[in-house]
């Protein structure tokens, strides 16, 4: 028998409770894709909260989506510390030159308060607004960098690592200042109507930094950092493997986890049952050229490993679908997971 | 029994190399660059021959290459572990004698992206391989990378993507090196051909690799 139809808000906490809602919720981590949604280019789109407003409900409607996400662009946290950012076509707009090249940069950096801030005032005003329209209907999902995550655009990656190794002092005096800015941007949005955060962490994967000095390091600050935030969080690798962390991931408190499509998903589902909600872990560059089969085995696959007893989300392994994907696969994803996804699932699934 | 001393001797030879490259991949992975200094001069003292160090470099790059690939090492590990055989490499060719190979002629570039860490990984994988390299920088569009194929005749262009709008101009650059008729080879890598494997082939690349240290090979195949 199928459970009464929730809304997408108590299908959201339900799974992330650990208990079956009525169907497995999709969470497609729309942000760029909005631009081209509403036929424009990513910068002019980003430029105004209402078209993020516009697209983000028009976006959710369209592909029975389960979440709106106040995602604008990485970057973004760079402009409000004072760096630039470049836009291109098609594209998420990147990081420019590095804030910081040398220690004394570190020591002469002031957080910025993140109200005061052009740029994060459109993701305030679009997440405020998003809250008035969906009220308590649709869960919204507000972005923060992790303090451990953020100098690789602050510094450039290859910098930040031999601070890391070979800098204590500067290395924990700017992850001093970045827990400070994370904490109060994180809370910020959620002041503003966000009711969790998603704490992008993708050096947690042992894929970029080894466990043992991430055991030294990020988890120390994600602990640090999540005990500050005031809402729920998810933790996400950005297609980084999680399975060799999630013990420790789960340590820093964060209620959601953001898995790769390189996981294996039975070891990650037994490692992850009742103790973290996983959001994955769809392959989002394959999934430019995945025919109609393809998302049905996807989805199947996913659902029937990892469904059972909720704690799942679907989603893509990134954080952000990818403007090259067509819009005919979003609906199939959509498609597929009302047809799949309805609980109780069925024991043979991957038979049909 | 008739022993061949001379196979006894290179398996000896082989038997240290293996050793060696053993104990120098754990200090790598450690990042514990006075260990693998120490490694690396012991074994300078041992053979003072470019062959030997060179085998000794490239054996741990490439288990640490593979075990990126499996999940058993990071990229932070593959990037300090470039950094510290590039400098040893710098440090040591002069001594021997040894200039580095400038053929084929290869280019590196990062294209349209400023994230470098990848196109430095590289470089010091082909570096510590003894090759000559023409930086060519990040950020370049594909008419900027084919514009530097054809001023500096390089015989292969080496290409790291970060996102796969970047990748997919892939495509761009051999369509406009076709135009010219320019020969040169073109290998990719980067997260996106990591992620896809038919993407290689549809930007119409040569080669791509799955980590950095199958550059060398794939260099060796192509010439």
């Amino acid at each position: 028998m199928s459970k009464k139809e929730m809304n997408s808000f108590d299908r959201v906490m339900t799974s992330i409770g650990h208990k079956e809602p009525d169907r497995v919720p999709l969470c497609l981590l729309l942000s760029l894709y909005g631009a081209k949604e509403l036929g424009m280019t990513v910068k002019e789109y980003f430029s105004k909260s209402k078209n993020v407003v516009n697209a983000q409900l028009k976006m959710a409607e369209k592909y029975n989506n389960d979440c709106i996400y106040t995602f604008f662009y990485a970057g973004i946290e760079i402009e409000a510390m004072g760096g630039e950012v470049i836009f291109m076509e098609e594209g998420p707009p990147n990081a420019g030159s590095p804030l910081i090249t040398s220690p004394k940069d570190i020591e002469n950096m002031i957080v910025p308060n993140v109200k005061e801030s052009k740029e994060l005032r459109n993701v305030f005003e679009a997440t405020e607004a998003l809250k008035y329209k969906v009220k308590n209907k649709v869960p919204i999902i507000g972005v923060v960098m992790s303090p451990f995550s953020l100098p690789v655009m602050q510094m450039g990656f290859e910098k930040y690592l031999e601070l890391m190794y070979f800098n204590k002092d500067s290395f924990n005096l700017l992850m001093k200042k970045n827990i400070e800015f994370c904490t109060q941007w994180a809370n910020a949005q959620l002041d503003a109507g966000a009711d969790a955060i998603c704490y992008f962490d993708p050096l947690a994967s042992p894929n970029m930094i080894e466990k043992e000095t991430y055991m030294s390091t990020g988890y120390n600050i994600a602990k640090e950092t999540i005990g500050k935030i005031n809402g729920p969080t998810a933790t996400h690798l950005a297609s980084g493997i999680s399975l060799p962390v999630i013990d420790n991931i789960i340590d820093t408190n964060t209620q959601v986890l953001g898995f790769s499509s390189s996981d294996n998903l039975e070891k990650i589902k037994n490692a992850s049952k009742d103790r973290i909600c996983l959001i994955g872990n769809l392959n989002g560059i394959e999934m430019v050229n995945w025919d109609k089969e393809e998302v049905e085995k996807n989805i199947k696959d996913l659902i029937y490993t990892t469904g059972k007893g909720g704690g799942l989300l679907i989603s893509d392994n990134h954080g952000e679908i990818p403007w090259q994907v067509p819009e005919d696969v979003l609906f199939e994803i959509s498609e597929a997971v009302q047809k799949y996804g309805q609980y109780p699932l069925k024991e043979n699934l991957q038979d049909e | 029994m008739i022993i061949d001393l001379k196979i006894l001797g290179v398996g000896k030879k082989m038997e240290d190399i293996k050793v060696k490259s053993k104990d120098f991949k754990d200090a790598l992975m450690r990042v514990d660059r006075v260990e693998a200094e120490n490694i690396f001069k012991s074994s300078f003292k041992d053979e003072d021959s470019f062959k030997y160090l060179e085998e000794i470099v490239i054996n741990a790059l490439d288990i640490i290459g593979k075990d990126w690939d499996k999940g058993h090492a990071s990229l932070a590990q593959v990037y300090m572990s470039g950094i510290i055989c590039e400098n040893l490499m710098d440090e040591y060719l002069p001594k021997l004698n040894i200039a580095r190979k400038n053929l084929p002629k290869i280019g590196i570039c990062v294209l349209q992206d400023f994230h470098t860490l990848g196109k430095r990984i590289v470089s010091s994988i082909v570096k510590s391989g003894g090759y000559q390299l023409l930086d060519f920088g990040p950020g370049l569009s594909p008419r900027e990378i084919v514009d530097k194929v054809d001023e500096e005749n390089v015989d292969i262009v080496l290409i790291s993507t970060l996102m796969l709008p970047s990748a997919m101009k892939v495509r761009e650059v051999r369509l406009l090196m076709q135009e010219r008729n320019l020969k040169a080879k073109i290998v990719v890598g980067g997260a996106p051909f990591r992620l896809d494997k038919n993407l290689e082939e549809m930007v119409g690349a040569d080669a791509s690799g799955d980590t950095a240290s199958d550059v060398l090979k794939i260099i060796e195949g192509l010439v």
